[in-house]
């Protein structure tokens, strides 16, 4: 594990967790003040970016998180917010909204930061949701992937996938009902997960750990920078 | 692939966990203690446990304020998905345990004197969160009977058919428990829990009767379980979590290690 004190500069700042009224922020809240960081949680667009990373996680249905998510003004500013590479990890339907839109919620339009569409899973064979726990293979290599190896578990609760069109992006693969889809991906001081790392034990605890390293270590250049 | 999922149960009365044999009373002295549930959780999560399951099997109001405190407290220390239940009667009551930090929500006696009480907590939270838990015992070669009241009482249900209708109402999981198995060390109901994981479209929990790591392989290859879950062979320490997921990766399951 890193040392999650290396810069007491950036302590004080909070991690905002962003609640638009649905679904349980607490275990994603439970995880981050686990790892001993201050939690602020964000219910409308804030004036300022005082912030250490934002995370957004996310349930439900992807129409209903983007009409809320406008209803508190909070799509321009998550959409500068990521544009300018500060610290954003997002989970689940958090990940899911990134794309330009979902057969979910069609007429919905995402935040459209990366190209692709959110499609379901065909069924058949395999249940859906995709519930349970299933394993990651490792796309590329990254300083987010640090103490996690192909092959490790993560824990999904999900009916639909986004068809990542940018190759490069692409951070974790995961197989299932005959699809392979891309489980995480990252650019910069971004990362986004499918699965749920505040319930994926200790790797999900790791992955966590690395994400807020990084956002440290970009917060504090930047700092060092003006 | 999903790995089959290792799931330590955790019943709890009065504040404690206790451990009985066959459905035992809590009125009747018929159990046992085993020990502080907060500190239990935190071992079987050290041990690589999949997800915990707690119940309040005194399903009382004042069972339900003691079941919430252990969420609030397992869920700040514990990152694998947690399922409660015992005693929850209302879409509220879903709505207070998730809260809580529970991530699935169980559903038993409840969902037999109100079925549609699995419609509502599906709508309202999510198939993937209700569970619908069966108690069920033996009546003949094939067919089993569905008890509700934590095995006290009998009803005319017939095991797959209230099986399948909670799926139709929107249960996500089943956890399926052998009353004549239940404590007896003597291997899972394998023919009870395979009608059901053959012909439901939702994953089949093995519950009841786990006694040697042998039984949790059987369960999950003959009886084609998509998780198994046990109580006493964990607490007693008879055996270890993460010593029964190497044994069964070694006979080729899909298992998280």
């Amino acid at each position: 594990m890193q040392n999650l004190n290396a810069d007491p500069i950036q302590a004080d700042l909070p991690v905002g967790l962003i609640d638009y009224g649905m679904g349980n922020l607490q275990s994603v809240e439970n995880a981050l003040t686990a790892l001993r960081y201050r939690v602020e949680r964000v219910v409308f667009a804030p004036s300022h970016m005082d912030f250490l990373a934002l995370v957004l996680p996310g349930v439900g249905a992807f129409g209903d998180c983007m009409k809320s998510l406008q209803d508190k003004g909070f799509l321009p500013f998550l959409k500068q917010w990521i544009l300018t590479d500060m610290p954003f990890l997002g989970i689940c339907l958090g990940y899911q909204i990134l794309f330009e839109e979902s057969s979910e919620s069609d007429g919905y339009e995402g935040l459209g930061i990366f190209k692709g569409k959110v499609l379901r899973f065909p069924g058949g064979k395999e249940k859906v949701p995709h519930m349970g726990w299933n394993s990651v293979q490792i796309a590329k290599s990254s300083p987010y992937l640090e103490g996690i190896s192909s092959g490790d578990y993560f824990y999904f609760v999900h009916s639909y996938y986004p068809d990542v069109l940018q190759k490069e992006i692409i951070l974790l693969q995961t197989d299932y009902g005959g699809v392979s889809f891309s489980s995480a991906i990252s650019r910069g001081n971004l990362l986004a997960t499918q699965f749920h790392p505040e319930k994926s034990h200790k790797k999900g605890i790791q992955l966590l750990t690395n994400f807020l390293y990084r956002a440290k270590m970009a917060r504090c250049s930047e700092k060092k920078a003006k | 692939m999903l790995a089959k999922r290792i799931i330590p149960c955790l019943d709890v009365h009065a504040g404690r966990v206790t451990r009985g044999k066959k459905f035992g009373k809590a009125e009747l002295g018929q159990l046992s203690d085993v020990g502080d549930p907060s500190l239990l959780a935190l071992r079987y999560n050290e041990e690589g446990a999949d997800e915990l399951v707690f119940y309040d099997i005194t399903a009382s109001v004042e069972g339900r304020g003691a079941l919430l405190g252990i969420l609030r407290s397992v869920a700040r220390s514990c990152f694998i998905p947690l399922t409660a239940g015992g005693g929850i009667k209302t879409v509220e009551e879903i709505r207070e345990v998730l809260r809580a930090g529970a991530d699935k929500v169980s559903l038993n006696t409840a969902a037999l004197a109100n079925p549609l009480l699995i419609k509502e907590g599906a709508q309202k939270f999510g198939s993937q969160c209700i569970v619908l838990s069966i108690d069920a015992q033996r009546v003949g070669e094939n067919s089993w009977r569905v008890y509700s009241h934590g095995g006290r009482k009998e009803t005319p249900w017939e095991v797959r058919e209230w099986a399948m209708k909670g799926v139709e109402l929107g249960a996500g999981e089943i956890v399926i428990n052998s009353i004549d198995a239940d404590g007896t060390k003597e291997g899972y109901d394998l023919k009870l829990i395979r009608v059901l994981a053959d012909c439901l479209p939702v994953p089949v929990v093995a519950s009841g009767g786990a006694g040697k790591m042998e039984d949790f392989a059987l369960a999950l290859e003959y009886a084609h379980a998509d998780a198994v879950l046990a109580a006493g062979v964990f607490h007693r320490a008879e055996i270890h979590i993460g010593a029964l997921k190497a044994y069964l990766k070694e006979r080729g399951l899909p298992i998280r290690t």
